[in-house]
């Protein structure tokens, strides 16, 4: 190789390094670590819509359906992890396929909130489903892998690998199919659409394959939630303010690389819980704080951090 | 010589405005034409019509001997006839070569083959020689937005011929370019585009370069062919000196003949 990918040397680094740590790591680590591999995966599909354009404020809706699919599913017996997570993720998957047709026609603040109307909907949905537990939601038993049924701890260590391997999977074909023909056209279609129909390519099928992706991972990052939490409610899975976390996270991470989106899941994990531990009263208040100071500071997200500091070693010396 | 494109009885109406009326044009291979008119003479939506950006009226618009009523501008440039822009449509925040670069991948690239790498150094290589080839090789990495008018001019016109089509349409190339600059502009497209022997139609108000490029003239007048000629029949027409090249024009060609429209 005459050419060496750093976003995959260094994927793959974080990936053997977590995988050794699953098995050190203090549980409540772990517990974080879990959340922000499944937010940060959401937030991948909203960097390449982002990347199109386009800023959905109810991908919720995809991470709730994965949620409550992979929950339900546990309820009529099934708990393979394997299974639950691909059916979560396939029917958050066709969701967004349908819905695509319609939200493919739209651009900016309508599309934005469009999405958020359709993700409101399936909250009052679950909301008034007395047999879904309404607000309180139902917990989730846990799962098996294959036929290996862990208990105790091993249980939370055993999903966490499943989900490193499949995030770093699906982390990895993201960053190599940003290069591709069909990743490019991101830019040409948020740059011009009369000239990419003019080049003889739809702008709206561009939009519609990005946004199926995003349905599709955002399902992956709900159905695992809701095995790590072992509970799936309205709030936490479905509502608007959920969709609005994801917005935070990209906005955090910047779209300048799919790494720093799980960076940024960290962050935004690390913000929030000790905002939460420290300032029960105040923790919105931190985190809001904090989403101004990325704005005003790094309007570019934490990626850009790192390439100031490229920059700077670049820059000759006074 | 074979028709490439054959428009017949083609109209186009917004509301009470007749933007296109009783439009038949015949356009035979390797034919340079000029389509000439004032603002609002139904030039602009004429070349919007056959790339299937409106959809017209009432009327037929054949291209290679099928139909390409209805079709989307995507499958019209698909089959052979691209455009260029009055405003520059390009990809404003990246660079000239990235510009190309993506043009020349949706060009070459269907189905499976857009999950292929965008860069490949064939690609790049391909790029680099239309870059020289239109002469725009120097801003190569410049972003388009800051780009002089007839640069990005040119890299329009450039994006527009990476498919190699039959027919390219050039909504008006020397707009906003000074005048000094104008034939060396139209010399760079028109050597560029002779390379492939593609077939062209453009708008132009300055009849200087329509005299010099064109071998046939389209003259519009209120949605109206009103003259459709080889260039020297269509310069001495009444009806396009009356309507389209105006007084000012006319005086300085009749200086000996004196003004009798003055």
């Amino acid at each position: 190789m005459r050419y060496i990918d750093k976003t995959v040397v260094g994927l793959t680094i974080a990936f053997l390094a977590l995988l050794f740590a699953d098995f050190f790591m203090a549980e409540w680590m772990r517990f974080i670590g879990l959340q922000s591999l499944a937010r940060g995966t959401v937030a991948l599909g909203l960097l390449v819509l982002w990347r199109t354009g386009l800023v959905s404020f109810g991908h919720a809706l995809y991470f709730g359906f994965g949620a409550y699919a992979a929950a339900m599913l546990t309820l009529l017996g099934y708990h393979d992890a394997f299974f639950l997570v691909f059916a979560g993720t396939l029917v958050a998957g066709l969701l967004a396929f349908l819905l695509g047709f319609l939200l493919r026609r739209y651009r900016a603040i309508f599309f934005a909130l469009l999405n958020m109307a359709f993700s409101m909907i399936l909250y009052g949905v679950i909301v008034k489903t007395e047999a879904l537990g309404s607000t309180d939601g139902f917990s989730v038993l846990a799962p098996t892998f294959l036929g290996y049924a862990p208990e105790g701890e091993a249980v939370q260590t055993t999903l966490f690998l499943f989900t490193l391997v499949f995030t770093y999977l699906i982390t990895l074909s993201v960053h190599l199919y940003l290069k591709t023909t069909l990743g490019g056209m991101s830019m040409a279609v948020r740059e011009n659409e009369i000239r990419v129909e003019y080049l003889g390519y739809s702008a709206e099928k561009v939009i519609h394959v990005k946004y199926v992706f995003s349905g599709l991972v955002a399902g992956f990052g709900g159905a695992i939630m809701a095995l790590a939490i072992g509970q799936v409610d309205p709030d936490s899975m479905a509502n608007w303010t959920v969709s609005g976390e994801f917005v935070f996270i990209t906005i955090l991470s910047g779209i300048g690389n799919v790494a720093a989106t799980f960076i940024g899941a960290l962050v935004f994990e690390l913000i929030r819980t000790y905002a939460f531990e420290y300032a029960p009263q105040f923790w919105q208040f931190i985190l809001g704080g904090s989403l101004l100071a990325i704005i005003m500071f790094l309007p570019d997200g934490i990626w850009s951090v790192l390439s100031r500091l490229r920059k700077a070693e670049k820059a000759p010396s006074p | 010589m074979s028709v490439v494109l054959e428009v017949r009885d083609l109209q186009r109406s917004f509301g009470a405005v007749i933007a296109a009326k009783d439009i038949n044009v015949t356009v035979n291979e390797h034919e340079i034409i000029g389509i000439i008119g004032a603002n609002g003479a139904g030039k602009t939506t004429f070349v919007n019509m056959v790339t299937g950006y409106l959809k017209p009226t009432s009327g037929q618009i054949e291209f290679a001997g099928r139909s390409v009523i209805g079709l989307p501008p995507r499958e019209i440039t698909r089959l052979g006839i691209s455009r260029s822009f009055q405003v520059p449509q390009v990809f404003m925040s990246e660079s000239v070569f990235d510009n190309l670069l993506m043009a020349y991948a949706i060009a070459e690239e269907t189905g499976v083959g857009l999950l292929s790498p965008l860069y490949n150094d064939e690609r790049a290589e391909r790029v680099d020689s239309h870059l020289r080839r239109y002469q725009i090789a120097e801003y190569r990495n410049a972003m388009a937005s800051t780009l002089p008018q007839g640069t990005r001019k040119l890299l329009d016109i450039a994006m527009a011929a990476v498919r190699k089509p039959t027919i390219l349409m050039l909504d008006e190339p020397t707009s906003g370019i000074s005048v000094e600059e104008k034939f060396g502009l139209m010399d760079i497209i028109m050597d560029a585009l002779r390379v492939d022997d593609t077939t062209v139609l453009f708008i132009e108000h300055d009849m200087e370069i329509v005299e010099r490029y064109v071998s046939r003239v389209l003259a519009f007048y209120q949605g109206e062919v009103i003259c459709d000629a080889p260039t020297a029949e269509a310069m001495v027409d009444p009806g396009v000196r009356e309507f389209v090249i105006g007084e000012e024009y006319h005086r300085t060609r009749t200086e000996t003949g004196g003004s009798e429209h003055a």
